[in-house]
C-alpha cells in the first residue's frame, strides 16, 4: 500500500510536467505553423549564411 | 549559366523558372517561357540561390511562379512600426509551391541591406517582415519576392482572425487538460474497477475517488467553459442546443460522484466527465482547425480596398489616398495598367477598359472624355483623368455589396442538421431523466438519493458524445480530402447544402471559361505575320495583345512601336489595332478580334476566344448524369454565350444579366424550391451567389466573390465542381449513418441506465466504443474510392 503513496504522486507529477511543456508550447508559438515546421529541418542553412532573424518568429 | 543546373534532356518541355511548358515554336532559346521569368532566374542565379529550383517541387494547383506585369501595390501605407524603431510588413503570400518556395522568399528578403527577420507561416501562407526603415523602404525590401512572381498582399493582423485564433487556441488548451485529467484518471478507475472483483477495501477505494476528484474537478471546471458559454448563450435566447445536454450531464455527473466521494460510496463518474468532454473538445478543435484553412484564403479580401487613389489637386500636385477619403468632384489620375477606384466620368484621356469583373463582358470597352467608369474596372491603355461621381457607400461596387448582404441575410436562417437533432433531442432527455427520478421516488420506492443516481446515470449515458462527433469528424474528413484536391469549405454548413442540391447555375466568363482571351489557331495567318504582330504587341498592356504575345512569347518588343488609345499599336506604316483603324470595310465583327495591316498586303485578321475550361463540358454532362439541372447565366452578349452554351450542351441559358437579374432569378427559383448551387466569380455574381442556397467560386474569383461563396476551388479545371458535390452526399450519408449508430447505441443502453444497472464501468465502455464507431465510420470517407 506504502509504494501507491509514493507511485500515485510521481504519475501524477509526471503527467503534469508534460501538460506544462505543452502549455509552454503552445504559448510560445510552436504550433502556429505545423507544416513549415516539419519542412524546415531540410533547409540547408550552412550555404547561405542564415537569415538574422530566424528565431524571431513569434508574433 | 547552365553548369548549376539539374540536367533536362528535355530542356523544351518546361521554363525553368516557373515550369510552364514553353511554347515549341519559341525562337530565342529554348529555356524560358517568357522574359519576365529569365529576369525571375537572373536575380534568383545572381543571388546564388539556384538549389532552389532544384528543391522545389511544383503544385499543379497553385498558381505558376510567373512575374505577372500588374501593377505595384504601395506597400508603405501598411507598414507598422514597432517601439524599438524596427518596422514590421505583414503580407499574405500567393504562389508558394513547397517548402523549397519558403526557404527561397526568406533567404531573398534576408539578403536585403537592412532587414532584421523574414519569417513565413507556411500554414497560413503570411510573411512576417522586419526590417530598419533608415536603410530600405517598404517597395525596396519587397520587390525582389514579387519579380520572381510571389503576388504579395498586404494585411493588418489586428483585424484579421485574431478572435478565431484565440478561440481555437483556447480549445486546443482545454483539450490538453482534458487528455491529461482524462488519462490520469482513468488510470485511477481502472484501478477501482479491478479493485470491485479483487476486494479493495473502501479506505482504498475512497483514497482513489479523492485522488480522481482532485485531478478531474479544476480540469473540468477549465475544459467545460467553451460548452457551459455556449449552452447559456442558448438557454438565454430561448433555445437548445448540443451543449445544453452536454453540460447538464457533466455537471450533474461531477457533483454527484463528488456525494459519493465524500460519503465513501461506491460509484464514481469523474472519468465519464473527463473523457466526454476530452472527446468533445477533439471533435471542435479538428471542427474550427479545418475551417481555419479555409479561412485564411478568403482573407485575400483586404486587398481590394487597400489600393490607394492618386488624386490630382488644382495646383497640379499629386498624393496618394485612400477611397474612403476622396470627396466628389475631385480629380482622380488612373494610370494605364490601374485598377480604378471609384466611380468617376471622363475628363481627360482616351483608353480601353476591361470590366470583366464588373459585368462578365470579356473584351474591353473604349472610353472617351464624358463617358462613366466604375470603380473595379482595370484601366488598360492610357492614363486617364476623372471627375470623381461617386465614392465610398455611393459606388457600384458598394451597390453589389449591399445586395449581397441583404441576400445573404435569408441564407443565414439555415439550421443545421445537428442543431436540428439537438433540438428534439435535448427535451427528450432531460424528460427521460426526469421520469426515471420520479418513476423510482413513486413507484420504485427508494430513497431520493439513490433516485437521483440512477437519473444522473440517464444523463450521462445519454450525453451526446457520439452524437456531437458524429457531424464535426465527417466534416473534418470531408474538408481535408476535399482540401487535398484543392477545394476549401468556407461555411460550415456548405456540405450539407450542397448535397441537397439539385440545380447549378454557372456564370460563363471565369467560371466555365478561363477568363482569358487566347488566340483562336485556325486563321487566315502565317507564323510570319503572328510574329511580326506579336513583336509590336509586347509594347502594349491591352489584353488581346498579351494574348497576341502569349501564343508567340518568346518574340522581342519592336521598337518605335506608338500605342493611340482606343484604336491600336502603330510602327512605321503598320498598324495592330481594330477594324475601323485599320481600315477594313467588311463590318459585323464575330467577336474579339485584332487586324494586322502592313503597307503593300491585304490585312492580316487574328481572332481570340475566351476558352472553355479543359474539362467544362465534362462537368455539365457529369451533372446532368446525376440529375441535377444545368442553366447558365452571364452578362456577356447573346451571340458569345449561345456559342458557349451549344459547345458545353446547356439548353437553359441567358445572356445580358445585371447583377439584380441574376440575384432575382436565383431568388426566383428559390421560391418555386429549387435547391440551387450557384457557380460563379465575377463581381457581378456576388449578389446572385449570396442568393443561392449554395455558392461555388474559383479561387481566382475577385474577393467580394470568395466572401460570398461556401466553397472556393482552385485550379484551371472545374472538376471539383463536381467533387464537391459526390463529397457532400457520400459525406451526408455517412452523418446520418452515425446519427442512426448513435441513437442505436442509446436505445440499447438507456433501459438498462433506466432500470439503474449501469456502473462507471459500463458507462466507460459504452461511451467509448459508441465514439470510436461513429469515428471509424466517418474515417470511411477518406478512401479514394468514387463509384
Amino acid at each position: 500500500m506504502n509504494n501507491l503513496l509514493l507511485l500515485i504522486p510521481v504519475a501524477l507529477l509526471l503527467g503534469l510536467l508534460g501538460l506544462v511543456a505543452f502549455l509552454w508550447a503552445l504559448r510560445s508559438g510552436q504550433f502556429d505553423d505545423l507544416d513549415g515546421a516539419a519542412h524546415r529541418i531540410l533547409f540547408e542553412d550552412d550555404d547561405p549564411p542564415p537569415p538574422a532573424g530566424r528565431q524571431d518568429g513569434r508574433d | 549559366m547552365t553548369a548549376a543546373l539539374p540536367a533536362a534532356p528535355d530542356a523544351r518541355a518546361a521554363c525553368r523558372h516557373c515550369g510552364s511548358p514553353v511554347p515549341a515554336d519559341a525562337s530565342d532559346g529554348p529555356e524560358f517561357c517568357c522574359s519576365g521569368c529569365e529576369a525571375a532566374y537572373g536575380l534568383v542565379q545572381g543571388l546564388g540561390l539556384v538549389q532552389y529550383y532544384q528543391r522545389r517541387c511544383i503544385d499543379p494547383a497553385v498558381r505558376p511562379l510567373r512575374p505577372d506585369d500588374e501593377v505595384a501595390v504601395d506597400y508603405s501605407a501598411h507598414v507598422t512600426a514597432e517601439p524599438d524603431g524596427t518596422a514590421v510588413l505583414h503580407l499574405m503570400v500567393e504562389g508558394i509551391h513547397c517548402a523549397a518556395c519558403v526557404w527561397l522568399i526568406e533567404s531573398l528578403l534576408s539578403r536585403q541591406p537592412g532587414v532584421i527577420g523574414a519569417r513565413v507561416n507556411m500554414t497560413t501562407r503570411r510573411l512576417v517582415l522586419r526590417w530598419d526603415p533608415a536603410q530600405a523602404d517598404a517597395n525596396a525590401v519587397v520587390a525582389p519576392v514579387a519579380s520572381v512572381g510571389y503576388r504579395l498582399v498586404p494585411y493588418d493582423p489586428a483585424r484579421l482572425g485574431k478572435e478565431t485564433e484565440r478561440t481555437e487556441r483556447d480549445l486546443l488548451r482545454g483539450m490538453a487538460v482534458a487528455g491529461f485529467a482524462a488519462a490520469n484518471v482513468m488510470l485511477l478507475s481502472v484501478s477501482v474497477w479491478a479493485g470491485h472483483a479483487g476486494g479493495m477495501g473502501p479506505a482504498t477505494r475512497g483514497l482513489m475517488h479523492w485522488v480522481s476528484a482532485l485531478i478531474a474537478l479544476p480540469a473540468i471546471a477549465y475544459a467545460i467553459r467553451p460548452f457551459f458559454r455556449s449552452a447559456l448563450n442558448a438557454l438565454r435566447a430561448g433555445r437548445t442546443n448540443m451543449d445544453v445536454p452536454i453540460t447538464v450531464g457533466v455537471l450533474l455527473a461531477t457533483g454527484m460522484s463528488l456525494a459519493e466521494t465524500v460519503t465513501g460510496g461506491e460509484h464514481a463518474y469523474f472519468d465519464s466527465a473527463v473523457s466526454l468532454l476530452f472527446f468533445l473538445l477533439i471533435g471542435r478543435y479538428l471542427d474550427s482547425r479545418a475551417r481555419g484553412r479555409a479561412r485564411s484564403a478568403a482573407e485575400h479580401l483586404l486587398s481590394l480596398s487597400a489600393t490607394a487613389v492618386t488624386v490630382l489637386d488644382a495646383d497640379g500636385g499629386r498624393r496618394l489616398l485612400p477611397p474612403s477619403q476622396v470627396a466628389e468632384g475631385m480629380t482622380v489620375l488612373v494610370a494605364a495598367g490601374e485598377r480604378v477606384g471609384v466611380d468617376g466620368r471622363v475628363v481627360e484621356g482616351v483608353s480601353d477598359l476591361d470590366a470583366s469583373l464588373l459585368t462578365g463582358e470579356t473584351v474591353p470597352a473604349v472610353v472617351r472624355p464624358g463617358d462613366r467608369v466604375f470603380a473595379g474596372t482595370l484601366n488598360l491603355s492610357a492614363p486617364l483623368r476623372l471627375a470623381v461621381v461617386a465614392v465610398g457607400e455611393s459606388t457600384l461596387l458598394a451597390e453589389i455589396v449591399r445586395m449581397m448582404e441583404v441576400a445573404e441575410q435569408g441564407r443565414a436562417r439555415y439550421v443545421a442538421l445537428a442543431d436540428r437533432v439537438a433540438r428534439h433531442y435535448a427535451p427528450v432527455v432531460h424528460t427521460l431523466a426526469l421520469a426515471t427520478f420520479f418513476g423510482w421516488l413513486l413507484i420504485g420506492g427508494i430513497g431520493w438519493q439513490s433516485a437521483l443516481m440512477n437519473a444522473v446515470a440517464v444523463l450521462i449515458i445519454t450525453c451526446p458524445c457520439a452524437l456531437a462527433l458524429a457531424v464535426p469528424v465527417v466534416q473534418v474528413v470531408a474538408s481535408g480530402r476535399l482540401l487535398r484536391q484543392g477545394v476549401l469549405l468556407k461555411s460550415a454548413t456548405a456540405l450539407e447544402r450542397v448535397a441537397e442540391t439539385d440545380t447549378v447555375v454557372f456564370d460563363k466568363t471565369g467560371t466555365l471559361t478561363l477568363g482569358r482571351l487566347e488566340l483562336v489557331r485556325d486563321g487566315d495567318w502565317t507564323d510570319e505575320d503572328l510574329h511580326e504582330a506579336a513583336a509590336m504587341a509586347a509594347n502594349s498592356h491591352h489584353p488581346l495583345a498579351r494574348a497576341l504575345l502569349r501564343a508567340a512569347p518568346t518574340v522581342a518588343a519592336a521598337a518605335g512601336v506608338a500605342e493611340v488609345a482606343g484604336c491600336g499599336l502603330e510602327a512605321g506604316g503598320m498598324k495592330l489595332g481594330s477594324r475601323q483603324w485599320c481600315g477594313v470595310c467588311e463590318d459585323e465583327s464575330a467577336g474579339p478580334e485584332l487586324w494586322f495591316r502592313r503597307p503593300g498586303r491585304d490585312p492580316v485578321r487574328f481572332a481570340f476566344m475566351d476558352e472553355p475550361r479543359p474539362d467544362a463540358a465534362q462537368v455539365v454532362a457529369a451533372l446532368r448524369r446525376r440529375g441535377l439541372a444545368v442553366a447558365l447565366m452571364s452578362g456577356d452578349r447573346p451571340a458569345t454565350v449561345a456559342a458557349l452554351a451549344g459547345r458545353l450542351g446547356i439548353d437553359d441559358w441567358r445572356a445580358g444579366c445585371t447583377p439584380g437579374d441574376k440575384r432575382d432569378r436565383l431568388a426566383e427559383l428559390g421560391r418555386s424550391g429549387r435547391r440551387v448551387m450557384m457557380v460563379g466569380d465575377g463581381l457581378n455574381d456576388a449578389p446572385a451567389l449570396a442568393a443561392a442556397h449554395v455558392s461555388v467560386s474559383p479561387s481566382t474569383a475577385v474577393d467580394v466573390s470568395q466572401t460570398a461563396a461556401d466553397v472556393v476551388f482552385q485550379g484551371h479545371r472545374l472538376g471539383p465542381v463536381v467533387e464537391v458535390l459526390e463529397v457532400a452526399k457520400r459525406g451526408d450519408r455517412l452523418v446520418k449513418q452515425n446519427f442512426g449508430l448513435a441513437f442505436l447505441y442509446n436505445a440499447a443502453t438507456v433501459p438498462l441506465a433506466v432500470a439503474g444497472m449501469v456502473t462507471p464501468l459500463i458507462a466507460a465502455i459504452a461511451m467509448s466504443s459508441s465514439s470510436l464507431v461513429v469515428i471509424l465510420n466517418a474515417l470511411r470517407l477518406a478512401r479514394r474510392s468514387v463509384p
